[in-house]
């Protein structure tokens, strides 16, 4: 499995979670796990997602969720899980 | 599962405390360039570079891409120069020609720095060794982003004081050559005392002949980090802070591995070390100084600085090589001048001097770097001040380096801007007490005893 985190910080509004789903869905990418916060209207999302059988590259996912993000009004991140375990797991 | 809080706080580093892989290098080996003709060797080390290299850039900008993490410097070290031109290069300004080719090489497969303009020097010099030596204010001078350094010493030898003597003089002329730029060439030159094989950093680096045909070494950053891990306890005893400091950099490394191997992977070159340093810029936040500061100093260079380095430096490989399956290079804080806000700001506020660094460089890696002097300082005070650090190298087993830039036309409190991540640095006093008379002696310090282990 290739797992990719997802993560997204804005300003909340409706339909973001939507929009980032739509976009996973069309391009064939699982949700794993969604986990969120909003503090003091500041909205924070992390997907753990599974682009094993993503019909895009990871260099276009990652441009493709920068525009998205772009269109939302928020910042949305795509980074290999990796960097995370590595950092955080023995 | 990796929760919420981990990818922020790993993001956090990343976007607000400068997080960074500071440099991918890339090892190559020129042994098998090696030619008795000119022409014939300019054109085997331009193909080398330029074959083994080509998707160094772009190997470093997908994994960049892959986690969200910056690589700031891509770079090159080949095997020291001195031996590679020795059977081709009859003069010094046969070297010269092949520096030029090593920096159309490094602009084709567009790195910033390619290491390994160097020779070893630490007994005795040959005949290149010596062209090599000479050539060099002129290779820096006409090149962009060739970098060259020599290893005058080490503690199984003892220090070669002839080339001590020369490379005063080769420093000055270096900085009369490119005094246009405020003397920037002697930016891209290091003196070292038990230079390592594998270092990544620049100027530096080179790929040793202990090393394969070719190899990745990664450097890592991230002071911003562990200077806001620490502030969180400020004001704990020691066992806390040195706690807080192992953990700290034990997560900046295990980035440093997982760069290192996919790069490896992925450019088919063998993995070969990681780099446990925190390595400063000019950024605001992004200082080993500022470190020291939140230790508990008001300056750098006040009372208790050379303690509060020795721990640092101490916890950071501590908690580094727990993270690696493979460390070397210099591995510990850097403490230049030029490329740390913080440094500046100690030098500028009259906290700091060239004495009290040199007291630094005794517990943390490297030596006086970066440091700008004034540009009338003779070559033999620059061959003390080299003799000095390499001292402190040879007798305490460890790498030191001096890499001091005399500015023409400088004096004490100029400030000299070399530009981009060299930074600026504020002229330094030097002692103007003579030491002509011991540079003068010529010929070689033992190697100290305790390098009889044998």
């Amino acid at each position: 499995m290739n797992k990719t985190i997802i993560t997204v910080i804005g300003k909340d509004r409706v339909g973001i979670i939507a929009k980032v789903c739509t976009y996973l869905a069309e391009c064939n990418i699982n949700i794993l796990d969604i986990s969120q916060t909003i503090v003091n209207g500041y909205f924070n999302m992390m997907m753990i997602v599974d682009t094993t059988n993503s019909c895009k590259s990871f260099d276009e996912l990652v441009s493709d969720l920068e525009r998205v993000g772009m269109e939302t009004g928020v910042s949305i991140k795509a980074q290999h899980e990796d960097i995370f375990s590595k950092m955080h797991r023995l | 599962m990796i929760n919420l809080n981990e990818v922020e706080q790993t993001n956090r580093m990343i976007e607000q405390e400068s997080l960074d892989v500071r440099t991918i290098t890339l090892g190559i080996s020129l042994l098998d360039c090696i030619s008795n003709r000119l022409d014939e060797l300019n054109k085997n080390v331009y193909n080398k570079i330029t074959t083994v290299a080509k998707d160094l850039v772009a190997t470093g900008a997908a994994i960049e891409r892959k986690y969200g993490i910056p690589i700031v410097n891509k770079r090159i070290s080949l095997t020291p120069i001195s031996i590679i031109g020795a059977s081709a290069c009859k003069t010094p300004d046969d070297f010269v020609s092949l520096a030029q080719t090593i920096d159309r090489a490094a602009k084709e497969v567009d790195v910033n720095f390619v290491g390994g303009y160097s020779a070893l020097v630490s007994k005795g010099m040959t005949t290149a060794d010596l062209n090599l030596i000479k050539s060099i204010p002129k290779a820096l001078s006409l090149t962009e982003r060739v970098c060259s350094s020599v290893n005058v010493g080490s503690t199984k030898t003892g220090i070669d004081m002839d080339a001590v003597k020369l490379l005063g003089e080769v420093i000055l002329e270096t900085a009369e050559l490119t005094k246009d730029q405020d003397s920037i060439g002697c930016a891209k030159f290091v003196v070292f005392c038990n230079a390592p094989d594998d270092n990544p950093f620049m100027a530096g680096a080179f790929h040793g002949i202990t090393e394969g045909d070719s190899v990745i070494n990664v450097g890592v950053s991230g002071p911003g980090v562990v200077k806001t891990a620490i502030a969180k306890v400020r004001g704990a005893d020691f066992g806390t802070l040195c706690e807080t400091i192992k953990k700290t950099a034990f997560q900046i490394t295990r980035v440093g591995q997982l760069v290192a191997q996919e790069a490896a992977e992925r450019l088919n070159v063998p993995f070969g070390i990681v780099d446990l340093s925190l390595a400063p810029t000019p950024a605001v936040g992004d200082s080993v100084a500022d470190i020291l500061e939140e230790i508990g100093l008001e300056y750098v260079g006040a009372p208790g600085t050379t303690a509060a380095l020795a721990l640092l430096n101490d916890h950071v490989k501590k908690g580094g090589v727990m993270a690696s399956s493979y460390v070397g290079g210099l591995s510990g804080a850097f403490i230049p001048v030029s490329e740390d806000q913080g440094m500046i700001n100690a030098v500028q506020a009259g906290a700091l001097t060239i004495e009290k660094l040199e007291a630094m460089t005794c517990v943390c890696s490297v030596g006086l770097d970066m440091i700008a002097i004034p540009g009338d300082t003779t070559a033999s005070t620059i061959s003390g001040i080299i003799a000095d650090e390499m001292a402190i190298g040879m007798i305490n087993q460890k790498t030191t380096a001096v890499r001091i830039i005399p500015v023409k036309g400088k004096k004490v409190g100029d400030i000299v801007e070399f530009g981009g991540l060299l930074g600026y640095a504020p002229v330094m006093p030097v002692s103007n007490f003579s030491c002509e008379a011991f540079i003068n002696r010529g010929g070689r310090i033992p190697a100290p005893i305790h390098s009889f282990k044998n």
